[in-house]
């Protein structure tokens, strides 16, 4: 093995371990950070923080945006565009997240 | 380490070797403009993936955001609300170079800049935005900077502004829309709003006259007809079917196919295209206009190893060009070059959102939104049947909303 690629493999390790999340849920969570912030943390008052809250709080609020049952002015629109596994996903993801 | 492992990271490895010139370590992503998508995708790749290396190559020594800057026109806020500087990019890791970007060598993989200098990536991320079509209208480089477009942030907004500042009250201010797809398609019929709601407030016997080049208002229709008729009663003037082929400094005078018009202030949006480095890199596929990209990836159909963003692509079908799209291209296509940088697959099923707000006065607000997901069976990314709409009525509560909107998008991107 040439030195090159013990630090290309090196470097590329480094960035694996930093890289925790499975990036599948990190970049479906991404779709609501331009509302809620980046990881979920809104730098506004008028939009709530998504990072750390209970993960079955967002799935239930979630579902009831979806089902009619929470009304909205957008999100009722945008939860129907999410099925059950990636709401779960998304949910777990920002339940992970530190305030 | 596991021997399994190592072997993957060997592999991938030699994949990012490959790539890579000049014996650096790292993988190198250059990204050309900072606004929507080039930011969004700079921050997310730093963010994502440490281990890459990631440049961004933009004129301009500060963002200014397209989205809210109608209200600049209206009075309702000023050119420095809608201002923010790259700082924050920097704090990622994300290395910032102000300085236009001259051509693209695709195959030694470089960028050449105006400064002099080049430099060299693994995958180069172009986010050009538009420049314009200006051969579509007669006259009308001769007659800038007297008519103006203003459909790029920054000193035309401010131009247009004071010419509006200036207009006499019984003044006439005259916007024309080119045919749709343009950038930011319920743009045009905000800025009517912002203009009347200034008209209104201080000079109530102006009018604003709308020429649009096409069949009707080209998103959420009746919600801004509604404002028109009872927000703004007499003051706009709508023209279907009215599209601008010549413009006339001297006589402040309009040409459609079936008349002359005169106005006295000339907002003119020609039609437009990916900007320039897109046409200067080979990546306009389409109508001579726009890139075609795969929306796993965002990489050009046309040369591998280049993604295009935002507003140049060629737009997937209910997909506008809009700044939060923008947004959701530099974050899909981030996430794909963290993958594929590091030897893996990237994610076959993305997601993005899109909402756009329009104020229609100073305060109220309406929405479309929409959620597109990718189609394998299709092989393209489609709006999600069912999902999606546009607001029940004008509110100020999506005022609030819209307002939080632009700080949390422009953090989400800068910050």
């Amino acid at each position: 093995m040439t030195a090159r690629l013990v630090a290309a493999a090196l470097a590329l390790a480094a960035g694996a371990a930093h890289a925790q999340d499975n990036p599948v849920a990190r970049s479906l969570a991404a779709s609501c950070a331009a509302c809620h912030g980046t990881d979920g943390r809104s730098v506004t008052t008028e939009v709530v923080s998504l990072a750390g809250l209970p993960k079955e709080h967002i799935v239930a609020q979630m579902k009831a945006f979806r089902d009619g049952t929470r009304p909205a002015t957008v999100m009722h629109q945008l939860a129907k565009g999410y099925n059950d596994a990636q709401i779960e996903r998304l949910a777990d993801y920002f339940a992970g997240r530190p305030r | 380490m596991k021997r399994r492992d190592f072997l993957k990271l060997a592999g991938a490895a030699t994949l990012a070797g490959c790539a890579t010139r000049g014996g650096a370590g790292k993988a190198r992503v250059v990204v050309i403009g900072a606004g929507f998508g080039g930011a969004t995708a700079a921050k997310y790749v730093a963010m994502w993936d440490p281990g890459i290396q990631v440049t961004v190559v933009e004129r301009g020594t500060a963002f200014i955001s397209c989205p809210i800057s109608n209200l600049v026109l209206g009075g309702n806020r000023t050119i420095e609300d809608i201002t923010r500087g790259y700082d924050g990019l920097r704090k990622h890791g994300v290395q910032v170079v102000n300085a236009e970007a001259l051509a693209v060598d695709t195959e030694k993989r470089t960028v050449a800049l105006a400064s002099g200098g080049t430099l060299a990536y693994d995958r180069l991320v172009l986010s050009p935005g538009i420049d314009f079509l200006y051969g579509d209208i007669a006259g009308y480089q001769g007659a800038e900077p007297r008519v103006l477009h203003a459909w790029k942030a920054g000193p035309q907004t401010v131009e247009l502004r004071r010419q509006l500042e200036a207009l006499p009250d019984g003044g006439v201010y005259l916007l024309a829309v080119p045919v749709a797809p343009y950038r930011c398609p319920p743009g045009p019929y905000e800025r009517a709003c912002q203009v009347a709601n200034y008209f209104k407030r201080a000079k109530p016997r102006s009018k604003v006259l709308v020429l649009d080049a096409n069949p009707d208002v080209t998103s959420k229709g009746p919600l801004f007809k509604r404002a028109w008729e009872e927000l703004y009663p007499g003051i706009i003037e709508y023209h279907p079917n009215s599209k601008v082929v010549a413009v006339d400094a001297a006589t402040m005078s309009v040409r459609t196919d079936f008349d002359t018009v005169k106005g006295d202030v000339l907002n003119v949006v020609p039609p437009h295209r990916a900007g320039d480095i897109a046409l200067k890199a080979g990546v306009i596929t389409t109508s001579n206009r726009w890139c075609d990209v795969d929306w796993r990836t965002l990489e050009s159909k046309a040369v591998k190893g280049i993604h295009v963003l935002g507003d140049a692509t060629l737009s997937a079908g209910g997909m506008p060009k809009s700044g939060h799209m923008a947004n959701a291209h530099g974050k899909v296509c981030a996430a794909a070059l963290v993958e594929l940088l590091n030897g893996r697959e990237p994610n076959p099923n993305p997601v993005m959102t899109n909402t756009c707000y329009s104020f229609v006065s100073d305060r109220e607000v309406i929405h479309v939104a929409s959620v597109h997901q990718y189609d394998a069976a299709q092989n393209n990314i489609v709006p999600v049947k069912g999902a999606g709409g546009v607001s029940a009525a004008r509110s100020e509560l999506e005022g609030a909303y819209a307002w939080s909107w632009a700080r949390n998008i422009w953090a989400d991107m800068l910050g």
